[in-house]
């Protein structure tokens, strides 16, 4: 089949109704989240049309900095945790038997199934000290008396790479699967082990992959606000979950608006800097 | 041709409005039963299904008034969406049930229509505390149903039942308490200030509620969960894992009914009293319909059902009602209770939220 470039307007048909879409569902509403950011709050009430940067001015503060600054760090540790843990996984999946790869994969499928709030849930039992893991780690003699796991940083980052692993693995599948494997063949007829080989082939060939898929995985996990509070205490909280206290509980639009403008931005730079450096290797 | 289109859609539309007009006369009865009925607001879930089993029906039969519930969303949703529509002259519903907070809120709207207590003849049933009134004197809403947040306590770790709310300052309940995690759902301000400042008058200055927050700061260590869901909090209390805490008095008790070893006890310095009200959209146009069902909801009779079916504290003098004993201190205590300081929520309601924030967070 030739393709051809539009000639007419009704050429570009097809597209007014994903473009139709695009608007409806995300222009506008991020557009009217924009616009409430600088609306007035009517303390005991709602709030008024209206253009001023308050909203901003009192997000700009140390506290509100360290929460920003915990739950960047927090989504940049799931990133690097999932991507480190999911491509050996990957890696070695792709060389399984067809049959094997089936059964894996429909595991981590059902694994999306569930919601964050069962993944929390069932992450907070496992971690109890009543039925807990560390019941069975007595049992086995390792431990003299179980004890709580949760709440701590270590059970939310569980909870969170536990949660987002699946989609590393569905977006580094394709392509690992579609990488020649003649390239670790001749790495090893050249006397490199497979650990090497792996390290100084198979890596570098899936940099771009790689980049693209911290990238994904970093926002995905900065939205989450429900482990948080499930597993963790009061200083894991995300800016996510401070954005809901805002809007559910205060009523106050304008500042949980004016936050999550914030976070865009901030998440938007840092996506924009990871690509700029990802250009800048590949030139050098 | 377009004046020939013009005339035909302006004959069907005449012709449509007709047909209308003459169905509705035709049909008085239409008319008449709308006129009396009533449009209530409920919370949804478990409120609202309570209230159109065991309560609507019983109104309708008595009264002639048929009650259609709308389930209201908790929050101040429901309140956004009355005054929005009020100023339009809409109202979702007549009377709704608000928390203390929204009608504060309200109040300074004009939201809420005055009510006439002459017409409420129940009304000298209840306890002062649950009649609303504006500033002005005017009354603003009448208590519906009042319910107490209490010191909760699993049985298997605390043998012996805490007495006082100071048990939550206690070094030997280190990582061991479960709180709600908002200043203006957990009151811990005025449980504070009620245990360790001689009564929530102490938080009348600001300089009185940052001591209150100074306090409150000795009990973070203690503090395992900032709740926000409920059900996390329960099921951590019914298995020890986290075994003190504030919880709703009628749902431990409901729960130590069925075997879990928890129980709930009214602390020396009284249990945190929160309620709701009815009050009256100024756009309603049911304003004797709307007297006769509060009149009817502040009968101790309903007020006893309510405690029985709902589980809910009755807002009329307990002597009034025939509830025995154990029905009464399932729901409630004759211990002078907490009354949450409202006031505060709505002037100072982003400054405390702040303070509270960085307070758990920080």
């Amino acid at each position: 089949m030739r393709r051809e470039t539009p000639q007419r307007l009704a050429d570009y048909g097809p597209l007014f109704f994903p473009a139709m879409m695009l608007v409806v569902f995300f222009v506008v509403p991020f557009a009217t989240m924009i616009a409430v950011s600088f609306f007035q709050r009517q303390q005991g009430g709602f709030y008024v049309p209206a253009f001023e940067l308050s909203n901003y001015q009192r997000f700009i503060s140390l506290f509100f900095a360290n929460v920003l600054g915990f739950s960047l760090m927090l989504a940049i540790a799931v990133a690097i945790c999932c991507v480190v843990l999911a491509i050996p996984f990957t890696y070695l999946l792709t060389r399984m038997a067809r049959k094997v790869q089936i059964i894996w994969l429909v595991a981590l499928l059902s694994v999306l199934s569930l919601s964050e709030v069962i993944i929390g849930f069932a992450w907070s039992t496992l971690f109890s000290r009543t039925a807990g893991i560390t019941n069975l780690l007595v049992m086995a003699g390792l431990m003299s008396e179980a004890k709580a796991l949760l709440p701590s940083f270590g059970a939310v980052l569980t909870g969170m790479v536990y949660q987002a692993f699946p989609y590393t693995v569905l977006v580094l599948y394709p392509a690992l699967v579609r990488l020649d494997p003649t390239l670790t063949e001749a790495a090893r007829t050249l006397g490199a082990s497979p650990i090497k080989a792996f390290f100084t082939v198979v890596v570098p060939a899936l940099r771009n992959t790689i980049t693209a898929t911290l990238i994904m995985v970093f926002i995905f996990a900065l939205g989450s606000y429900l482990l948080p509070q499930l597993l963790g205490r009061p200083q894991h909280w995300t800016l996510s979950v401070l954005i809901t206290d805002q809007a559910i509980y205060q009523s106050n639009m304008p500042f949980a608006a004016a936050m999550a403008v914030f976070l865009v931005l901030v998440t938007l730079g840092l996506v924009a800097l990871t690509v700029m450096a990802g250009r800048k290797g590949e030139a050098a | 041709m377009t004046d020939f289109l013009k005339h035909n859609i302006g004959r069907r539309a005449v012709l449509g409005a007709g047909l209308a007009g003459v169905s509705m006369l035709a049909m008085p009865s239409i008319l008449r039963a709308q006129d009396k009925s009533l449009k209530v607001g409920v919370y949804g879930g478990y409120f609202k299904d309570s209230f159109d089993k065991n309560i609507f029906p019983e109104f309708t039969k008595a009264t002639g008034i048929a009650i259609e519930a709308v389930a209201e969303p908790t929050g101040e949703a429901w309140l956004v969406q009355l005054e929005q529509a009020a100023k339009a002259g809409q109202a979702p519903a007549d009377v709704s049930m608000m928390s203390q907070v929204s009608m504060l809120k309200g109040q300074a709207t004009d939201l809420w229509a005055p009510l006439d207590v002459s017409k409420i003849k129940n009304a000298s049933n209840l306890i002062d505390r649950f009649v609303n009134k504006y500033p002005d004197g005017r009354i603003a809403g009448i208590g519906a149903v009042s319910w107490y947040i209490t010191l909760v306590t699993n049985t298997d770790v605390y043998k012996e039942a805490p007495t006082s709310w100071g048990a939550f300052w206690d070094p030997a309940n280190v990582d061991k308490l479960g709180l709600l995690a908002l200043v203006s759902n957990s009151f811990l301000l005025e449980v504070t200030a009620k245990t360790f400042f001689g009564g929530t008058n102490a938080l009348d200055t600001e300089e009185g509620i940052e001591k209150a927050f100074t306090k409150l700061a000795e009990v973070k260590p203690n503090v395992r969960l900032w709740y926000r869901d409920e059900a996390q909090f329960e099921q951590a209390l019914k298995s020890g894992e986290i075994p003190m805490g504030q919880y709703y008095h009628d749902v431990t008790g409901l729960a130590a009914a069925d075997g879990n070893p928890v129980r709930s006890t009214f602390p020396k310095e009284g249990g945190i009293q929160d309620s709701g009200c009815w009050a009256l959209s100024r756009a309603s146009q049911k304003v004797e319909e709307a007297h006769i069902f509060i009149d009817y909801m502040s009968q101790p009779s309903i007020q006893a059902v309510l405690s029985r079916k709902v589980g809910t504290s009755p807002t009329v003098k307990r002597e009034l009602t025939d509830l025995t004993d154990a029905e009464f201190a399932a729901v409630s205590s004759d211990i002078e209770p907490i009354i949450p300081r409202y006031d505060l929520y709505q002037t100072k309601s982003d400054w405390l939220n702040q303070k509270w924030t960085e307070l758990i967070v920080g």
